[in-house]
């Protein structure tokens, strides 16, 4: 059947199996392969992108279920060439060893600040242990998360 | 994943008309715990009927002493929700600590419901808060809809419509959970209601159900004290890896005592 997607701002129509994950349209048909597919069973979030402005796992969602929505991946980040400031953030920090899990914790980040920005979670400055908690569906097996969360911590106050 | 024939119903009706005409068909609501399930091949439906673009089971609304929560709701609406959060915060507080964000971001409700995952948070405070399940045709209470490992109270094709959950003096919602699934090896609610203290128990057995012995003596005296004498029996608990039955029966003495120590 035929879906109509929005991604990174772009329109597309394509063809898809009623079974195609979301994260296969994207890797396989738009090519757009900086989300990745770590454990393949919602657990790891690598495969963590934006439907409708929330993160979900794009390895468990049909890509029928994003039909007529917007979809943001790690390339619609940065902006003209220029890194947006969590991925800045990120590199500063050591926030990464291997990569693998950075765009999916990049994702998970931005939506991090955009709902502790105010109502209706909190008006309580991001703190640590906030991070740590948002970050539950995020697995990295490199860093220890030290340096991921004190990126994010930066990337918020830059962000803002 | 095997293919099948996808739809997306506008009408309550539609999809029930879809149901039966199917030759296996399943809803689709979050997709939470379908998906998975589809990947692995452990289900193979001919149809998958999407729900969600049935408005009339979606949203939270505040009625005469209830919440009522649309079964297409997600997890992340009613833990954000401030009507839930003012008038029933164990509820959100439960909503908020469903698996990780991401999840919350697509689970549903009703999808928690009908699925009666023995270790499904959600089945703890429908029990203890007394709610009432709405299908397109009947009403169910908490108390007869909870019948099994993965089984309720729902005929084939009955899907949930919304859930009413009766607003409580107090009420608190305390589990342990799995570190790497975050479902509850235990998870108890207790609520102190119009009609009385009730006590609800997830996880721990094949599915949710009340713990009486504790509904009584916090009845007479609602503090942590009052479950000291309570040894939970380990009869008819699971056991798995995660978690021995003793070991479950230990923690849902643990689990009650911390919720009473909440509320108090």
């Amino acid at each position: 059947m035929k879906i109509s997607l929005t991604v990174n701002g772009t329109a597309h129509s394509i063809e898809v199996e009623p079974r195609t994950l979301l994260v296969d349209v994207l890797r396989e048909q738009l090519r757009l392969t900086g989300t990745h597919v770590g454990c393949d069973t919602s657990q790891c979030g690598t495969c963590t992108v934006h439907v409708a402005g929330k993160p979900v796992k794009a390895c468990s969602m049909l890509a029928v279920q994003a039909d007529g929505q917007d979809v943001t991946t790690i390339e619609g980040v940065a902006k003209d060439g220029v890194l947006h400031p969590m991925q800045a953030a990120f590199r500063e920090h050591h926030a990464l060893q291997c990569g693998f899990c950075t765009p999916g914790m990049i994702m998970t980040a931005l939506s991090i600040v955009e709902r502790h920005k105010g109502e209706p979670l909190t008006d309580e400055p991001l703190t640590d242990e906030m991070v740590r908690k948002e970050l539950e569906g995020n697995f990295c097996r490199c860093t220890g998360y030290q340096p991921i969360v004190a990126a994010i911590l930066a990337g918020a106050k830059a962000t803002v | 994943m095997h293919n099948f024939n996808y739809h997306r119903p506008k009408t309550l009706s539609e999809a029930s008309e879809i149901f039966s005409g199917a030759e296996d068909a399943v809803y689709l609501a979050g997709g939470q715990t379908l998906i998975p399930t589809l990947k692995q091949r452990l289900r193979q439906p001919s149809d998958v009927i999407d729900l969600s673009h049935l408005a009339e089971l979606r949203g939270i609304a505040v009625e005469k002493d209830a919440v009522v929560i649309g079964a297409m709701t997600r997890h992340g609406e009613v833990a954000a929700s401030a009507d839930v959060r003012r008038l029933i915060p164990a509820l959100a507080h439960l909503a908020g600590e469903i698996g990780d964000p991401q999840v919350r971001n697509l689970g549903t409700l009703g999808g928690s419901l009908a699925n009666s995952d023995p270790a499904a948070d959600y089945p703890a405070a429908v029990l203890a808060l007394g709610a009432t399940i709405h299908t397109p045709t009947r009403t169910i209470a908490a108390d007869d809809f909870f019948t099994g490992l993965f089984e309720t109270a729902l005929e084939p094709g009955e899907m949930i419509v919304k859930v009413s959950f009766p607003v409580p003096k107090r009420a608190a919602y305390m589990k342990f959970r799995n570190p790497a699934s975050r479902y509850a090896v235990a998870g108890v609610c207790v609520a102190d209601t119009v009609s009385g203290v009730r006590v609800a128990v997830t996880g721990a057995g094949p599915y949710a159900f009340r713990q009486t012995e504790m509904e009584t003596v916090l009845s007479k005296s609602f503090t942590p004290g009052a479950l000291a004498g309570i040894a939970v029996s380990e009869e008819d608990l699971n056991s798995d890896l995660h978690a021995t039955a003793a070991y479950r029966a230990h923690l849902v003495g643990v689990m009650a005592r911390r919720a009473v120590e909440a509320l108090i």
